[in-house]
């Protein structure tokens, strides 16, 4: 594909190698939400009172439909990297199809929930919002941004999987060589474990 | 065509890497290439492009504050200017500048590999790093100015100034991903590529110091990213995150800056000292004196450097006890700093020095980091950093940090390295009278700082009393002196890349490590055949024939 790709290809293929750098990636990523939940953690002690209240307004219903949503999903995803592993290449696709369904039935859940929110005045910089005490507007600043960003990855995540099906079906993907389709898969749980502790901070403390 | 390819391409290994023709010619064989010598000079002439534009910037600076009042720009430019001259210096010059050029070039190179682990992401950072680069220019020149917070990017003002901030916060987000991305390059690198034999104290000391350096770029990197982005989000959405009107709090900012900001001076200066591992031994000949030390010593600095962040805060009234917890950390940083301080010099003793330019930059490296490392303690200390705050002190010392430090280093590395990247050598004589005209610019430049800062002139001040003129003045002429000998030693390099003498010797300088084994200029593949290690980087015969005298003793 590129000029020196060679030099590359005459290198052993290394699996370990490939699934370090996918690890070390997702450490960042980590951190990267690490700066948002010490962010959170740092205004929930400073405005206890605050947090409590505006936490009541949050739908649980619909928070504990994603959580349960999410979590399968990151089952489909382990399920087809077990398929591939066993040469099941239909089984495999069709799984990594539900999975990005299950990404899809998320992200529409919490257009829901946000134009349910936005309806109320609850969103950035609107007037009602504005009038509140500094920790609820604290509250749905953090809200916005950490939930948005989990929206974001989700959609990354998705497309990522969608090309895996597309690796899969064209054969690139095969039952010798599946490391991409597992690194696509860690991304996919690092994604489920940051909603894991999104949930109970934003839905369940009061 | 295709069969004139086909031979070179399976003559590949033996051809230079700057002649190898691939499938795309010409520029694009550079612009598309993964290799990894090929992407590090790509970072070379980036980098000093905008190392140009920064120390344009720094000497239009010093050339206003020749007076007390206005003299070349209004007061709005020279907040704009000094902004722009630290966020190119800072974050698009010295944090990726050695790593990125150096260590994408020998990395590989001195594990005894052929390439980094992840060539393609390794372009994917170039890109992006230009991108960075690109958007800092643009806001300089498109209407609206550019960022005149400082390039700490305090809150509230970055969240309401009328500038373009956006431009300039989005490009520090996405030299970070790009940064971050090196980092983890070179970490898988390290940890699966080395060659057979090649076990951990047997790498080079270079190699140790960007394995330390990569483990931060990884780890506190995302964290100034998520707090950028917060500043973006906040700016253009008008979410309560840091503003107080808000609700939030300007001090979490300061806080999450410096998390990352404080560690990122060890990005900086980390590499810069594995250069001078390198230089040290090779200029006198001898094994580096305590290797375990000093390849210690940088996880040391990585993991105190990260927990010291606060001490640029203690003038914000945080709580005695986290001030007493950070001023005492800050103490104790020094210590990896002067282990490796001790070990170069103790590495001099009874050498055969050789005084070539890579090693007179390196030994100003020692000695303008140990001035610069030495007023950093005297902040560190409480009661006088109350006073020093946001002094010229502050000024001095992060410059004889990173411009004495990073900044000599890289001259050491250009001064070192570049006769084994292009096959030419510079002229020598030259390259001493521009040390020389460098190292006494330098100085004459920022010790003054040192002395105006203790006199109480504050920093990022346009006009000043009239008692601190004279210090301005020696400054700015100092400035000029810096600027003739950059321009002398950049002008020698650039003739001797084409007009140089040609060098066909692989060990130019008598070297150890592996880069002295391989051709000048390196080929495609590195290596014909992946090396086998038995010894140790620094075993120079002298040294094996004392041992021998010892056993026969």
């Amino acid at each position: 594909m590129t000029t020196q790709e060679h030099a590359v290809e005459q290198v052993h293929r290394d699996d370990i190698r490939s699934k370090m750098g996918m690890w070390l990636f997702l450490f960042s990523e980590l951190l990267l939400f690490g700066g948002l939940f010490f962010m959170y953690s740092v205004y929930r002690f400073m405005h206890q009172q605050d947090f409590s209240i505006a936490s009541k307004e949050m739908n649980t219903f619909l928070g504990t439909l994603n959580t349960v949503i999410l979590l399968t999903s990151s089952l489909t995803m382990a399920l087809s990297i077990a398929a591939i592993q066993r040469g099941k290449k239909a089984l495999s696709i069709f799984l990594q199809i539900v999975t990005i369904l299950f990404g899809l039935a998320f992200m529409v859940n919490k257009v829901i929930e946000w134009s349910h929110e936005f309806a109320e005045g609850n969103f950035p910089g609107s007037a009602s919002l504005a009038n509140r005490p500094p920790g609820q507007i604290l509250y749905f600043g953090l809200y916005y941004s950490m939930v948005g960003l989990h929206g974001l990855h989700v959609l990354v995540g998705m497309t990522v999987i969608g090309f895996m099906t597309v690796f899969t079906i064209r054969g690139k993907i095969t039952q010798d060589n599946y490391v991409k389709l597992e690194a696509a898969g860690l991304y996919w749980h690092l994604v489920d474990i940051i909603w894991i502790f999104l949930f109970p901070l934003f839905y369940l403390i009061t | 065509m295709a069969s004139e390819t086909l031979t070179l391409h399976n003559n590949g290994h033996e051809v230079s890497y700057l002649d190898y023709q691939g499938k795309h010619k010409g520029l694009l064989g550079w612009l598309l290439s993964t290799d990894h010598k090929r992407i590090g000079i790509l970072y070379m002439i980036g980098v000093l492009s905008f190392f140009a534009v920064g120390v344009t910037l720094g000497f239009l600076i010093r050339l206003e504050l020749l007076t007390p009042q206005g003299t070349i720009v209004g007061p709005q430019a020279y907040n704009e200017f000094f902004t722009v001259h630290g966020i190119i210096m800072i974050f698009i010059v010295v944090i990726p500048v050695i790593p990125a050029v150096f260590g994408n070039f020998f990395l590989p190179i001195m594990l005894g590999a052929k390439d980094v682990a992840f060539p393609r992401i390794n372009l994917l950072t170039w890109y992006l790093y230009i991108i960075g680069g690109v958007l800092i220019l643009l806001s300089l020149v498109l209407p609206g100015g550019a960022a005149d917070t400082g390039w700490t990017f305090y809150v509230p003002y970055s969240v309401r100034t009328g500038t373009n901030m956006i431009f300039t916060l989005t490009a520090v987000f996405i030299i970070g991903f790009s940064s971050i991305l090196t980092g983890l390059n070179f970490l898988t690198t390290i940890h699966r590529m080395r060659a057979p034999g090649m076990d951990w104290f047997k790498m080079p000391l270079f190699a140790w110091s960007l394995y330390a350096t990569s483990w931060i770029q990884v780890i506190v990197t995302p964290i100034v990213g998520i707090t950028l982005l917060m500043v973006i989000v906040e700016r253009v959405f008008h979410v309560g995150i840091f503003d107080p009107t808000l609700g939030g709090d300007p001090l979490l900012f300061q806080h999450m800056f410096w998390m990352y900001s404080h560690p990122a001076v060890y990005i900086i200066i980390v590499p810069a000292m594995g250069v001078i591992s390198e230089i040290i031994p090779v200029f006198s000949q001898r094994t580096i004196f305590g290797y375990k030390f000093i390849a210690y010593s940088s996880l040391g600095i990585a993991v105190f450097g990260s927990l010291v962040w606060a001490h640029h805060m203690f003038a914000t009234g945080m709580s005695d006890t986290a001030e007493f917890v950070f001023s005492l950390l800050t103490f104790l940083v020094a210590i990896p700093s002067a282990i490796k301080v001790f070990n170069w010099t103790a590495t001099l003793y009874k050498g055969s020095i050789k005084l070539e330019a890579p090693m007179l930059y390196a030994l100003a490296f020692i000695f303008l980091f140990s001035i610069g490392g030495l007023t950093g303690i005297i902040q560190g200390a409480l009661n006088v950093d109350l006073y020093l705050t946001d002094t010229y002190f502050i000024v001095g010392h992060i410059h004889y940090v990173v411009f004495g430090g990073t900044g000599f280093g890289l001259f050491a590395a250009l001064h070192y390295w570049l006769p084994k990247m292009f096959g030419r050598m510079y002229n020598k004589k030259v390259a001493k009278v521009a040390f020389w005209i460098v190292f006494i610019g330098f100085n004459v430049l920022y010790f003054p700082f040192f002395i105006l800062g203790w006199m109480g002139m504050p920093r990022r001040s346009y006009h000043y009393l009239p008692q601190f003129q004279l210090y301005h003045v020696i400054a700015t002429v100092g400035s000029w002196i810096l600027v003739l000998g950059l321009l002398i030693m950049m002008v020698n390099l650039l003739v001797s890349l084409i007009k140089g003498k040609k060098i066909t010797e692989n060990n130019i300088w008598g070297g150890e490590t592996l880069e002295w084994k391989v051709s000048t200029p390196p080929t495609v593949e590195n290596f014909e055949e992946i090396p086998e290690v038995f010894d140790g980087p620094y075993e120079y015969k002298q040294n094996e024939y004392a041992s021998m005298e010892e056993e026969v003793k």
